[in-house]
C-alpha cells in the first residue's frame, strides 16, 4: 500500500513534468536577426503578429515584442530602466509625461520618410496638443470617446452626454471606469475643459459624477464591450474603435459622438532616450507606417488609422468612409486631446474621483 | 545534529533578508516619504480621509463577511471529508486546489457570465420559471467572489486539521457518555482551532487586500482599500500614497501574526 | 439518508468551485469571439491555439517557472524548516513571521518591491528575476505545509540511524524524509499552483518579451480575452484532472472487488 501512494505521487511529479517538457519542444524559436534586434513595448493585442512577422523577413532584423495593459504600468518599467525598450506607444497625455521627463528622444523624419508621407496632416495637428513641434511622437491609433447604444433599449436616439443623467435609464448606464475619461464625461457636460485645473471646475463636476452614480449600473473599463453585446445595458461609454466591433457582434448598437464634444486620443510611436537599437526602431516605425502594413494592423485591430493612404486602399467602402471610423474631425469644433496633468494635478483628479467611486 | 542545523538556517535567512526584509524596507521608505524625499508621515495618515477610511471600513466588513461565510461553509465540509479513508486524501486535496489551476482573472470573468442580468444563472431560472436574480454589481456578488476565490484556503487547513484528530479519541468521549453536541464542542472544536486560525487568515487578509472582484463583480460602485492601493501603484503612480496605505494594511497582518501566536502556540495549523 | 445528506452538501460545493470553470469550457467551443453571445458550436479556437506560437511559448515559460520555482522553493523550504526545529522560540516566530509577508501582503506591494530590489541590485530582468520573485513567494507555501509534519517528526528515529553508523545525510534521507514526504509534496503542489496563478509579481518582475499566461491574458483585457485562451484552460484542466483521476481510483477499483 505504502509503495502504491508513493507511486502516485511520483506520477504527479513525473506529468507535471511531462507536461513541462511537451510545452517546451513544442516551439521552436523564431529566425535571429542578422541586423540586430528591437524592443517594442505596445499595447496588448495592438498589432497584427503577422505583420511583425513580415518585418522580421524583410529587414533581418529581430522584434523583440512587449505588451503593457495600461498607460500607467507601462510607465514606471520604462522609466526605472528595468529594461531598455526601443519604441513604446504611449497615449497623448502619457507622451507629454514622457516628454516632461526628458524620457524620449527626438525624431528623425529623414530616417523615417513613411511618417510625413502617408500620415494625415489633422493627425500631427491634433498631436500638437502633448507635443507641440511633432518632435517626439508618430501617430499610430487614434479615436474618440462617445455613447453606445442600444436601439431595442432606448425610445429616443441618444445624442448628448446630459441623458446619461436622465433618471429613466437607471441601472441602464455603463460609465468608464477609468479617472480622466469619467471626469472628460462630466466636464463636457457641464462645459468645461476636458484638462482644466480649475478647483471649482472640478468641484462642480465631481458632484455631476455623484448625482449620476446611483444611475450608473457599473464602472467597467474593458467590459462594456461585452455587456453591450450582451444586452446588459442600454447605454455605455466608449471608445470608438469598439465601436466596429460591439455593432458586428449586434447590429442594434449605434455609436455616437455626442453634441457637447468629447475626447479625442491618439496612441503614437515614440523612440525612448536610452533606446540601444535606435535606427532599428526607426526601420520598425518607418514599416509600420507604410500603408500596406496599416493596413493590415487596421483590419485587425479595428481601430482608427491616421494612415490615410493605407485608409485609400480599404476596399470596402462601407468601412472606409464610415462616420465611427473615419469621423470628419473639422465637423466638430469641440474635440480635445488630453495632456498631461503635472503630478499634483493628477493628484487632484484622483483624489476627486476616490471621494466619487467612495460616496 | 544541532550544529548542522544551525548552519542549515543560514541559506534561508540569507534569502528572507535579501527578498523579504529588504524589499519591505523599500516600501517603508517609499511610505514614510513624499516625493520630494523628505520624512512625511502624511502617507499613512491619509488613512484617515474620508475615502480612505470609508473603503478600509468597506473591505473590512466585506471580508469578515466573506471569511464567516466560507467558515460557515469548508467546516461541515471539512468534517464530511475528514471522515473519508485517509488514502483518499491527495485526491481531495487536489480536488479543491484544481480549480485555482484556472486563472483567476478567466475564473472571475466567469462568474461575470453567470451571473448577468442575462448571464447563464438567470437563464436557467427562467427556464424553470423561477424569478430572476439580481446581484451582478451589488456588494453581494463581491462577497461570492471573494468566497468563491478563497474557499479552498479555508477548507483544506480545516480538512487537515480535523483529519488529524484521532477517532478514538471521539469514539472514548462516546463511550463515555457524551452526546454529539458536547463531542463537538469539547473536542472536536477545541482540537480545530490551529487549523481555524489558519484558514481564518489565509482568508480574511488576502480578501482585506484583493482588487479586481470589486471591479469586476461589484461593478466598481465600492471602492475597496485593494483597489486604492492598487490604483495608487498602477494608474496614479503615486508609490509613497500606495506604500503608506499598504502599510496600515500591514498593521493587520502583525495582529493577525500575534492572534496565531497566542492561539496557535504550537504552530500546527496548516495549509495542507 | 444521513450519508446522502453530506454527498449532496458535496457535491453543492464542488458545482460552486466548477460551476465558473464549465463556464470557461463551453465558451471554449463558443465559434463568437465574444463571451457575451452564443455563435455556435466551433472547434476553431482549438486549432487557432495550436497554430498560435505565442501562446504555446507562453504556457512553456508558465509551466517552467512554476515547475522550477515550486522545485527550489520545495527544497529551500524543506531545509529552512528543519533549521528552525533548532531554533530558539523567539528566534523561530520572528523567522516565520517574516516568511508570511509575502503570502499575506498585497502581491502589487510584493511585486513593486522586488522590481525595486532587482534594479537597485542591478539585476537583468528576465526569466531570472521571474523565477526569483516566484520562488519567494512559494517558500511560505512550503514552509507551512512541511512544518506540522516536522513537529510530528520522532528525533530518536533519526538519532537511531545515526548510531547504527548511518552517515547523517543518508540517515536523512532514509529516515527523516520519508515521513515528511506528504507535506512536501503538497507543499510543492501549492507552490506550483500559486506559481501558476500569478499575474501581478510576474509582470513587474519579467523581463522584455518573456510571457506566461498570466500576463498575456491581462494585457488581452484591452481588446477582449482570446477564446484561444479558455481552449488552453481548457485543455490544461481535463489532462490534468483525466490523468489524476486515472492514478488516484484506479488501484483503488481493482481493490474493491
Amino acid at each position: 500500500m505504502k509503495m502504491n501512494q508513493r507511486f502516485r505521487l511520483n506520477s504527479i511529479f513525473v506529468l507535471l513534468a511531462l507536461l513541462t517538457v511537451i510545452s517546451l519542444t513544442g516551439c521552436t524559436s523564431s529566425v535571429k536577426g542578422v541586423n540586430g534586434q528591437v524592443i517594442v513595448y505596445n499595447w496588448g493585442e495592438y498589432i497584427d503578429p503577422e505583420t511583425i512577422r513580415m518585418f522580421e523577413e524583410e529587414s533581418g532584423i529581430k522584434v523583440i515584442y512587449d505588451e503593457f495593459e495600461t498607460n500607467e504600468s507601462m510607465y514606471p518599467k520604462v522609466e526605472s530602466g528595468a529594461v531598455a525598450y526601443d519604441i513604446a506607444c504611449p497615449s497623448d497625455y502619457m507622451i507629454s509625461r514622457m516628454i516632461e521627463n526628458g524620457m524620449l528622444s527626438e525624431i528623425d523624419y529623414e530616417k523615417i520618410p513613411n511618417a510625413k508621407k502617408n500620415i494625415g496632416a489633422e493627425y500631427y495637428d491634433q498631436a500638437k496638443g502633448f507635443d507641440p513641434e511633432n518632435k517626439y511622437a508618430i501617430p499610430y491609433c487614434w479615436g474618440t470617446v462617445g455613447i453606445l447604444y442600444n436601439q431595442t433599449m432606448v425610445d429616443e436616439p441618444i445624442t448628448r452626454w446630459e441623458q446619461l443623467w436622465d433618471e429613466k435609464y437607471a441601472d441602464n448606464i455603463l460609465m468608464q471606469d477609468s479617472v480622466r475619461d469619467a471626469f472628460m464625461v462630466s466636464e463636457m457636460l457641464n462645459g468645461f475643459s476636458m484638462n482644466t485645473l480649475d478647483p471649482a471646475e472640478l468641484e462642480i463636476a465631481k458632484e455631476s459624477l455623484i448625482r449620476q452614480k446611483p444611475l450608473v449600473q457599473a464602472y467597467v473599463v474593458d467590459q462594456v464591450r461585452d455587456k453591450m453585446i450582451g444586452g446588459e445595458s442600454a447605454i455605455g461609454v466608449i471608445y470608438s474603435g469598439e465601436a466596429i466591433y460591439t455593432q458586428q457582434e449586434n447590429p442594434d448598437l449605434v455609436y455616437v459622438i455626442p453634441e457637447e464634444g468629447t475626447n479625442v486620443w491618439i496612441d503614437c510611436w515614440v523612440i525612448l532616450k536610452n533606446a540601444p537599437n535606435k535606427e532599428n526602431a526607426e526601420k520598425f516605425i518607418d514599416f509600420m507606417c507604410r500603408p500596406d502594413i496599416a493596413l493590415i494592423n487596421f483590419e485587425y485591430i479595428t481601430y482608427s488609422t491616421p494612415n490615410v493612404a493605407a485608409r485609400d486602399l480599404i476596399e470596402d467602402e462601407s468601412v472606409k468612409n464610415s462616420e465611427i471610423a473615419f469621423p470628419d474631425l473639422s465637423q466638430y469644433d469641440n474635440l480635445e486631446t488630453y495632456v498631461y496633468l503635472g503630478e499634483d494635478g493628477d493628484s487632484l483628479y484622483n483624489e476627486l474621483w476616490k471621494e466619487v467611486k467612495s460616496y | 545534529m544541532t550544529s548542522n542545523k544551525k548552519w542549515l538556517s543560514v541559506p534561508y535567512i540569507f534569502w528572507s533578508a535579501l527578498f523579504i526584509v529588504v524589499p519591505l524596507g523599500m516600501i517603508l521608505y517609499y511610505g514614510l516619504t513624499d516625493r520630494t524625499g523628505a520624512f512625511t508621515l502624511d502617507n499613512i495618515i491619509a488613512i484617515t480621509t474620508a475615502g480612505h477610511a470609508k473603503a478600509l471600513r468597506l473591505s473590512l466588513l466585506l471580508s469578515l463577511i466573506s471569511t464567516i461565510i466560507c467558515f460557515l461553509l469548508a467546516y461541515p465540509l471539512a468534517m464530511i471529508l475528514s471522515q473519508v479513508q485517509m488514502k483518499r486524501h491527495n485526491f481531495i486535496i487536489l480536488i479543491f486546489i484544481l480549480p485555482m489551476w484556472m486563472n483567476f482573472l478567466l475564473r472571475t470573468l466567469a462568474w461575470q457570465t453567470l451571473l448577468e442580468k442575462n448571464g447563464v444563472i438567470n437563464h436557467l431560472l427562467t427556464f424553470l420559471h423561477l424569478p430572476a436574480i439580481k446581484i451582478i454589481n451589488t456588494p453581494a456578488a463581491i462577497i461570492l467572489g471573494m468566497v468563491y476565490n478563497f474557499l479552498p484556503f479555508m477548507i483544506l487547513p480545516l480538512y487537515n486539521a480535523l483529519a488529524k484528530i484521532d477517532p478514538n479519541v471521539i469514539n472514548a468521549a462516546h463511550d463515555l457518555g457524551a452526546d454529539h453536541l458536547h463531542t463537538f464542542t469539547r473536542i472536536i472544536l477545541p482540537l480545530s482551532i490551529p487549523g481555524i486560525i489558519s484558514g481564518v487568515t489565509m482568508v480574511f487578509i488576502p480578501a482585506l487586500t484583493t482588487f479586481v472582484i470589486s471591479s469586476l463583480l461589484g461593478g466598481g460602485k465600492l471602492l475597496l482599500i485593494g483597489d486604492v492601493i492598487d490604483q495608487e501603484f498602477t494608474r496614479t503612480s503615486n508609490w509613497h500614497l500606495g506604500s503608506g496605505l499598504s502599510m496600515v494594511l500591514m498593521i493587520f497582518i502583525l495582529v493577525n501574526m500575534v492572534l496565531s501566536a497566542i492561539f496557535d502556540k504550537e504552530g500546527e495549523g496548516s495549509m495542507l | 439518508m444521513k450519508s446522502a445528506a453530506k454527498r449532496i452538501y458535496i457535491a453543492l460545493i464542488v458545482l460552486f468551485l466548477y460551476a465558473p470553470i464549465g463556464t470557461l469550457m463551453v465558451l471554449s467551443f463558443n465559434a463568437s469571439k465574444t463571451r457575451a453571445k452564443w455563435g455556435g458550436f466551433s472547434f476553431k479556437w482549438y486549432i487557432a491555439l495550436f497554430q498560435n506560437e505565442e501562446i504555446l511559448r507562453a504556457l512553456a515559460n508558465t509551466l517552467l517557472i512554476a515547475l522550477l520555482s515550486s522545485l527550489i522553493a520545495t527544497v529551500i523550504g524543506t531545509i529552512a524548516c528543519i533549521a528552525m526545529t533548532g531554533m530558539k522560540r523567539q528566534a523561530k516566530s520572528i523567522l516565520m513571521g517574516i516568511t508570511n509577508i509575502p503570502m499575506l501582503n498585497a502581491d502589487i506591494v510584493t511585486g513593486i518591491s522586488l522590481m525595486l530590489l532587482y534594479i537597485s541590485l542591478g539585476i537583468r530582468f528576465g526569466m531570472g528575476t521571474i523565477l526569483l520573485s516566484h520562488i519567494t513567494f512559494n517558500i511560505p507555501y512550503v514552509i507551512l505545509s512541511v512544518m506540522p509534519r516536522m513537529k510530528q517528526l520522532n528525533p530518536s528515529t533519526y538519532e537511531a540511524a545515526l548510531d547504527l553508523g548511518s552517515s547523517p545525510i543518508n540517515a536523512f534521507f532514509k529516515v527523516v524524509f520519508p515521513d515528511l514526504l506528504p507535506g512536501i509534496l503538497s507543499g510543492f503542489l501549492m507552490a506550483f499552483t500559486m506559481s501558476l496563478d500569478d499575474f501581478i509579481i510576474t509582470h513587474f518582475t519579467k523581463g522584455v518579451g518573456v510571457d506566461t499566461l498570466s500576463t498575456k491574458i491581462y494585457t488581452e483585457i484591452k481588446k477582449g480575452i482570446k477564446p484561444e485562451m479558455y481552449a488552453l484552460s481548457s485543455l490544461i484542466f481535463v489532462t490534468v484532472l483525466t490523468l489524476l483521476v486515472l492514478i488516484n481510483l484506479s488501484p483503488d477499483k481493482k481493490e474493491k472487488k
